[in-house]
């Protein structure tokens, strides 16, 4: 229990820290606080008194002013003040320009690719991330470890090292591009090449949303399927995959969000090429070194409106799995 | 006899394509990386990583790092215990707002800064009237950094104190105990392994971070080059052992990043296991 870890925990003030008399030690916290607890457990006050009692500290704590006007300030400088900048530039072009820019062929193709990719590769890796998930939850293995550990390289790999490690290994004579390529399958500096680098990216998002849930899966409801005559392939469509499909969801969903404005990993091993494999972030850029601002700019924000109702959604696929998790 | 047989075969089965897969997307460009760079030996590895527009390039990406990761702690800390431990209108929306950089594209989110504090932004005539320099320049690609790692302390250390309530706190400070003391010897102990994950993450993303700062740094070699950007720059110019012994060193941070990520779990739930084992 949480509780009792605190009162575990805590220590009494060391020596050289001068305590006024009236002071507390944090052991006599820990003991108020178990009496507390035990004053407020639902089964020994009534609703009522348990309510006021909750009610009335609230705002005991001290920090509550400081600390939340010191957040707003700092998300204010360097989130609010700059996302604005971005959406007042891009309203300052005026809508025809706005409308031009975003509706010329290659901007659409731009976005067809990051989109189309970025969907492609949140499919795939819902298949390897379910399947990594699965194999480290029930398997034991040599190096299940190891792998366990390894799921979470492409999040703390920088996304250059992964765009050039990825692009050595499918070039035309890289390890795995030199069987690749004979047999017709192009992978460096092709759309294919983009759509690996996002299955790279994203699958830690996929695998770490759905291992919890394996984890916590109710064995029991596998084996009574089973013994009740069911296949293991009807155990799993009927049984398993039911209860894991709003974790797939939600991480299919954030590697998805990743994969749409990835950048650094993509640009190596894409190739580039403008209407063909030019993601839109790379357009973004390629935009601002013409000093083209203002395509820049609506191009940006377009983007930004779709990540801001890609990450909305997430929030509620999120609360909903939340919610699940608790029932 | 023959389900448990079949059993046996699709888990083996299960286990070998599992392998593939993390054979080829995660072990392989872990292990071309190290190979290309060490491929013409020693030697030139280490003058790689040696020559100077290098050595600047790392003492740069620290240098970042010791300014974004920091700010961002503190902005974590503070804005964890205003949201977890107080109710107060918008308090959702905020938590929804702290994900935002995630949400933004790193190229989106060194854009923003040009906008603002670049030659024709916002503060771009005042800023070149008074001659500071931020966009191609350090404190661009601070700001940058800054933002991309926003969320990274926060969105850890909400939820952890979210779950642990405001009983403790509100025990100690109402037995007359101060607001930092409470939090220094009541909530830290609770969340610090949180705390340092979060830490961890947010400063391999600072010292990894592309995107935004490829926008904002102008390329400037020794100047305003961080190690991934000199690695763009050595890829470019067709100088692989060079590119990939630079790269090397973000592939052992991005390993020791995720030895301390392992061994932090590890420490986190031997913590719960003995909060179980003292339950009364």
């Amino acid at each position: 229990m949480a509780r009792s870890e605190a009162a575990l925990r805590v220590t009494p003030a060391p020596a050289g820290v001068p305590a006024p008399h009236e002071a507390p030690t944090a052991a006599d916290a820990a003991i108020a606080l178990r009496s507390r607890r035990v004053s407020t457990e639902p089964h020994t006050a009534s609703p009522s008194l348990a309510a006021s009692a909750r009610r009335k500290p609230r705002r005991v704590l001290p920090g509550f002013r400081s600390t939340l006007a010191y957040t707003l300030a700092y998300a204010g400088l360097i989130v609010l003040l700059p996302l604005s900048a971005l959406v007042l530039k891009a309203a300052t072009g005026g809508p025809a320009v706005f409308v031009e820019v975003v509706t010329s062929p290659r901007v659409l193709a731009a976005f067809r690719l990051s989109f189309g990719a970025a969907a492609l590769a949140a499919a795939l890796n819902a298949a390897f991330g379910l399947l990594l998930a699965w194999v480290l939850t029930r398997y034991r293995f040599p190096g299940r470890r190891l792998i366990d550990a390894l799921v979470d390289l492409p999040i703390a790999l920088p996304t250059a090292v992964a765009g050039i490690a990825l692009t050595a290994l499918f070039a035309p004579k890289g390890w795995l591009g030199q069987w690749l390529v004979p047999l017709g399958l192009e992978v460096a500096f092709t759309w294919v090449g983009i759509v690996v680098a996002l299955v790279f990216v994203g699958l830690p998002f996929v695998v770490r949303t759905v291992q919890p849930v394996l984890e916590g899966f109710e064995r029991a409801q596998e084996e009574a399927a089973a013994s009740l005559g069911a296949t293991p392939w009807q155990v799993f469509f009927r049984v398993t995959l039911p209860s894991v499909t709003p974790a797939l969801l939600t991480g299919c969903a954030l590697a998805f969000a990743r994969g749409v404005g990835e950048y650094g990993s993509v640009i190596f091993i894409a190739g580039n090429m403008p209407m063909k494999t030019e993601i839109v972030p790379l357009l973004i850029v390629t935009k601002l070194e013409q000093y083209d601002y203002a395509g820049a700019t609506a191009v940006a924000v377009v983007m930004l409106a779709l990540s801001f109702v890609l990450l909305l959604g997430i929030n509620v696929l999120q609360n909903r799995l939340a919610r699940r998790g608790s029932a | 006899m023959s389900a448990v047989a079949q059993r046996g075969a699709g888990r083996l089965l299960l286990i070998a394509a599992a392998l593939v897969f993390v054979a080829v997307f995660l072990v392989a460009p872990l292990a071309i990386v190290f190979t290309t760079a060490l491929s013409a030996g020693f030697g030139p590895y280490l003058a790689a990583i040696r020559e100077r527009e290098a050595l600047a390039a790392l003492q740069l990406t620290l240098t970042v790092a010791a300014i974004a990761v920091p700010a961002n702690l503190v902005f974590g800390v503070a804005a964890s215990w205003a949201i977890a431990k107080f109710e107060f209108p918008g308090r959702q929306a905020l938590v929804t707002f702290i994900d935002l950089p995630f949400a933004v594209s790193p190229v989106i989110s060194g854009l923003v800064y040009v906008l603002l504090f670049g030659a024709h932004g916002w503060f771009g005539p005042w800023l070149a009237e008074h001659e500071i320099r931020v966009i191609f320049a350090v404190p661009g690609i601070v700001l940058a950094t800054t933002f991309v790692t926003f969320p990274f302390v926060a969105r850890e250390l909400i939820p952890l104190m979210q779950a642990q309530g405001r009983d403790d706190e509100e025990a100690a400070t109402s037995l007359g105990a101060g607001g930092w003391q409470v939090f220094r010897r009541v909530t830290l102990p609770n969340v610090k392994w949180g705390l340092l994950y979060g830490v961890i993450l947010c400063t391999a993303r600072a010292m990894g971070e592309f995107g935004a700062v490829s926008v904002v740094s102008g390329h400037i070699r020794g100047k305003t080059n961080t190690l991934p950007l000199h690695v763009e720059i050595l890829y470019n110019e067709y100088n692989a052992v060079a590119a990939f012994a630079v790269a090397s060193l973000l592939a052992l941070l991005a390993l020791a990043t995720l030895a301390v990520k392992t061994w932090v779990e590890h420490r986190a739930a031997a913590d719960r296991v003995a909060a179980q084992g003292a339950r009364p």
